[in-house]
């Protein structure tokens, strides 16, 4: 292997602006922003959150997770090697790096802080989580009930009788502010358990990859991996509607390629059994159907609830296997009998009575820590984002209706501290009896950023940039990163790879061969037909009911533990994740050979572009 | 070394074998009759004892005087050959003890019809570190067909252990001449559609959680001799997994001589070639197999096995197991001890062990 530090990327300053999206840092704030000093540092693009160039409001789904992550670890929790991310865009795309702890004296201070403070939370894990949960649920009630001013015509009545002493000018901007606040404190909350969790399983995985060189990573994780996970009651509710359409005579309604307003106007005209149906849909929805269709870090990833289109094109394949008699439950017992039965036969090919009772400690600590660890992303990531964008939307509508922006989702194209302003001009005209003054301004911003996503989308990113450091197998910063030499090694060589076959981690063994459907937005879920390969940047767990159809999955994005590798192996099928450019050089309609166990896609006809 | 003393019978049958006849029939013989024992399919066959061996010399070297003047060369035994070849030139040659002779043709005929071909194999007898002593005698035939043939190549076996390089080593190391004998396994023929070998743990490393299985069309002598490079599949022990798929493109393979006797190298047909040799429920049974092996040893195995072209889809046999050597004899090295609290383990990786003081290992 090549010594690491003899790999070159560019620097930050040789990055050139975009033809045609000259302007896009007037998108970010100017803290994002890589300055001289910055060639200095290894940066590496975060591919995994971030694929897509940064719309302006979304560039906020940097900002906050950086803030709480990087405070947790540097300030709260005093991890002894490394402090917390930076970040910094450049053409939309974002970049980070970790700052290490390197005075060994440092690091043992902080070791000592480190040890009182993460050891109290392990010491008193399930009851934090617990706490955890309730706030987390508090948070996500509060944006629900966020009132977005209505600011009518008059100020309602009740302002008068009670003397509430202001007009709802006012409180536009502190409502504003109050979504920005709760989704900082979601992220703080993320976090607060995160790093602590995922060092567990860390621990526990470089134990098992000692004890047993050639164990899978997937193994690992089956073996930490919990049954009764949160993210699958989505895909549950689904079909318990497909049972109950059965029982209510409904199977019919469902479909194929029916639009989802169509099957719902059909189910209205069913009588008492369709509205049965629709309200026990209603039920599920809150909070089952707020899962993303991609991981919340986008405002267009939007969610069951914003669009039925995923929920109704799983529909009548369920309905349909329903109606076959099938009763679909997950085989919850078999799987738990399965996970334990694979515990137990790699504790007994240990070699020392010492190793077994290590390998019981550490695994016996993954499974206290992960049911947070599989269940916040629910929580957080799905169910409280996907209410915060909604809510951000009524904001959004609110400019509209005041003529600032043409559509509401142009809110979506300023900055988060733009809007600032932008609702400044509603309060103002409201106030005023006028009209918004800035509308013309907002909307040629909106207009020229639009255009410049779609010029930076073309933009190909380095994976990496600056100087590749020495330090890079600290476990902290392994885990932090997710990078390690052989990361930087696998790309330095990603563009010599033969054209038709791409790599990623083997996610879920197998091989087979099929007709690729490229996905790059889950709008277009509903054209995957039976027997194909998915090919997708990302899956997120609302996906799952496409699993039923598909043959095999591959990802730009994600690694053993992610979404389309636990769901993956549950369906028995081979993936490949982590690929970092399927959806790039597949194109819907070709022959592919997924090879689950080795990691590989082949292009059967064609080399790809 | 065989203690000659023990062996009684000139022939054994395989399925009379087992661990403890090892100093008569050889390492290879007793596990033969072990697994037989265990209820592995193996091909049956017998074993030429050591005893039949010793009884033979004694009539082909009486008074073991050729022997005895082969225990005096000097270490630099490169100009050996002419106090060697006497004693081989008997072997091969000589006129056998009857007994011996007809112990041989007995048995071969009770395997089957006269024309039945086997496998006539040499067996070492020593244990352990003395296996030194018979490096590079691992000789094979296949094919052999007829009693005549078969005791032919009995006494090819014999002889090698008296070819230059044999002898050398031997002096070389200071290995006595006395009591040295061999068994010879002469067994059934699998005519394999393919073959291979299989480790019950990883030997790149030592992994126990796997088995490293690989495989080649034809007879296992294509592989054995480097021929080809065969398909490499490591499996999961715990799950029956595969978790490494290398399938080679396997040019040549080993069959039958058109004549019926011997081996001949030829190349596989085109579209066999990069095609992997073995289906997914062959392999499945293959690792039921080295699992059931495994643990009937109570250590790592290295072990042969064929698939028979008119047999059925699973119907493996086992040709050979013996013991992994190179990870087996490592001391088990401790992944981790236990800590006094279970995220003591987390504190220590995330803290930067390799960095702070001394309470880890």
């Amino acid at each position: 292997m090549t010594d690491a530090s003899e790999r070159t990327f560019p620097l930050p300053s040789e990055i050139t602006d975009v033809p045609g999206a000259e302007n896009w840092a007037s998108m970010y704030p100017a803290f994002t922003r890589f300055r001289p000093g910055d060639d200095q540092r290894f940066w590496f693009y975060n591919s995994m959150h971030f694929p897509e160039p940064m719309p302006a409001f979304d560039a906020i789904t940097a900002e906050v997770p950086y803030t709480a992550i990087g405070a947790n670890t540097a300030r709260l929790f005093a991890f002894p090697t490394t402090l917390g991310i930076e970040h910094r865009i450049v053409n939309g795309r974002v970049y980070i790096t970790a700052n290490p702890v390197l005075d060994e004296d440092e690091v043992a201070r902080r070791l000592q802080e480190f040890e009182r403070r993460a050891g109290h939370y392990y010491e008193n894990w399930d009851d934090i989580y617990t706490g955890w949960k309730a706030r987390i649920d508090a948070l996500i009630r509060e944006v629900d009930d966020i009132e977005v001013p209505a600011l009518p015509e008059l100020d309602d009545l009740d302002a008068i009788t009670s003397a509430r002493g202001y007009a709802q000018n006012h409180l536009v901007r502190e409502r504003w502010h109050r979504c920005i606040d709760l989704f900082s404190m979601m992220w703080h909350h993320h976090t607060e358990l995160l790093m602590l969790g995922y060092g567990a399983y860390v621990v526990f995985f470089e134990f098992c990859k000692t004890a047993f060189p050639e164990i899978p990573d997937q193994m690992v994780a089956r073996m930490v991996a919990g049954i009764d996970v949160i993210m699958y009651r989505p895909d549950e509710e689904l079909k318990k509607l497909a049972r109950l359409a059965v029982e209510l005579g409904l199977d019919d309604v469902f479909v194929e390629d029916a639009r989802a307003d169509a099957i719902l106007a059909q189910l209205e005209a069913r009588g008492e059994a369709g509205s049965q149906w629709v309200k026990a849909m209603d039920e599920a929805r809150d909070p089952w159907f707020n899962v993303s269709t991609g991981d919340g870090f986008y405002h267009h990833h939007r969610s069951w609830n914003d669009d039925l289109t995923v929920p109704f094109s799983a529909l009548p394949r369920y309905v349909r296997l329903a109606k076959e008699g099938d009763p679909l439950l997950r085989p919850t017992e078999q799987l738990q009998e399965e996970r334990e039965r694979i515990v137990a036969e790699y504790r007994s090919l240990l070699q020392t009575d010492e190793d077994r009772a290590a390998f019981d400690q550490m695994l016996g600590l993954c499974r206290v820590v992960f049911p947070y660890v599989e269940d916040h992303k629910f929580y957080c990531e799905h169910w409280f984002t996907s209410r915060w964008y909604a809510k951000l939307r009524e904001f959004g509508a609110l400019l509209q209706r005041f003529g600032v922006v043409e559509q509401a989702d142009d809110i979506f194209h300023l900055q988060h501290y733009e809007v600032d302003q932008a609702l400044a001009d509603v309060m103002l005209a409201w106030a005023a009896g006028g009209s918004v003054v800035s509308a013309e301004h907002v909307q040629a911003v909106v207009a020229d950023r639009k255009q410049m996503l779609a010029t930076l989308a073309e933009w190909n990113p380095p994976p990496a940039l600056g100087p590749v450091p020495e330090a890079l197998n600290d476990p902290a910063v392994k885990m932090l990163w997710g990078v390690t030499s052989e990361t930087i090694e696998a790309w330095a060589t990603a563009a010599n790879v033969s054209g038709n076959e791409i790599r990623g981690y083997a996610a879920s063994p197998g091989v087979v061969e099929g007709t690729a459907r490229v996905l790059r937005s889950v709008n277009e879920i509903g054209e995957v037909l039976d027997g194909e390969i998915l090919v997708a940047t990302v899956t997120a767990p609302s996906w799952g009911p496409v699993f039923g159809k598909i043959r095999a999955a591959v990802s730009d994005i994600g690694g053993t533990m992610s979404h389309a590798a636990i769901v993956a192996r549950e369906y028995g099928m081979p993936a490949v994740v982590g690929t970092g450019q399927a959806t790039e050089r597949i194109r819907t309609g070709q022959r592919l050979r997924v090879d689950g166990d080795r990691g590989i896609v082949t292009i059967l006809d064609g080399d790809g572009r | 070394m065989s203690r000659p003393g023990q062996a009684t019978e000139l022939v054994r049958r395989l399925d009379q074998l087992g661990t403890n006849d090892r100093p008569e029939v050889g390492g290879k013989g007793a596990s033969l009759g072990e697994l037989i024992r265990t209820g592995i399919p193996v091909p049956p066959g017998f074993v030429v004892t050591t005893r039949g061996f010793l009884r033979a010399l004694e009539t082909l070297d009486p008074g073991a005087e050729l022997r005895a003047r082969i225990g005096q060369l000097p270490p630099d035994a490169a100009a050996a050959d002419p106090t060697i070849r006497p004693l081989r030139d008997r072997i091969l040659g000589a006129p056998l003890p009857d007994d011996v002779r007809d112990a041989i043709v007995a048995a071969y005929r009770e395997l089957g019809a006269d024309a039945t071909p086997v496998a006539v194999r040499s067996s070492a007898t020593a244990e352990d570190s003395a296996e030194a002593s018979f490096a590079g005698l691992q000789d094979t035939y296949l094919w052999v067909r007829g009693a005549e043939d078969v005791v032919e190549h009995v006494r090819r076996c014999w002889a090698s252990l008296y070819s230059l390089e044999a002898v050398s080593y031997r002096r070389q190391r200071g290995l006595g001449e006395d009591g040295l004998a061999m068994a010879v396994v002469v067994q059934e023929m699998v005519d394999a559609r393919c073959s291979g070998v299989m480790f019950t743990c990883s030997p790149t490393t030592g992994d126990p959680s796997v088995i490293a299985i690989e495989s080649g069309w034809g007879l296992g002598s294509a592989m054995v001799s480097g021929e080809v490079t065969p398909d490499a599949l490591v499996v999961s022990k715990v799950t029956g997994e595969v978790v490494k798929r290398e399938i080679a493109v396997k040019t040549h393979w080993h069959r039958m001589d058109p004549s019926g006797h011997g081996v001949v190298s030829e190349e596989v047909p085109e579209d066999l070639q990069a095609r992997p040799c073995l289906s997914e429920s062959q392999l499945t049974a293959l690792t039921r197999l080295a699992r059931r092996v495994e643990q009937h040893y109570g250590c790592p195995q290295d072990i042969e096995w064929a698939i028979p072209t008119d047999a059925g889809e699973t119907d493996i046999v086992l040709l050979q197991s013996r013991p992994e050597t190179v990870w087996a004899n490592r001391p088990a090295q401790p992944v981790a001890a236990p800590k006094p609290r279970a995220f003591d383990h987390v504190l220590g990786v995330l803290g930067g062990q390799a960095r702070h003081r001394g309470d880890d290992r």
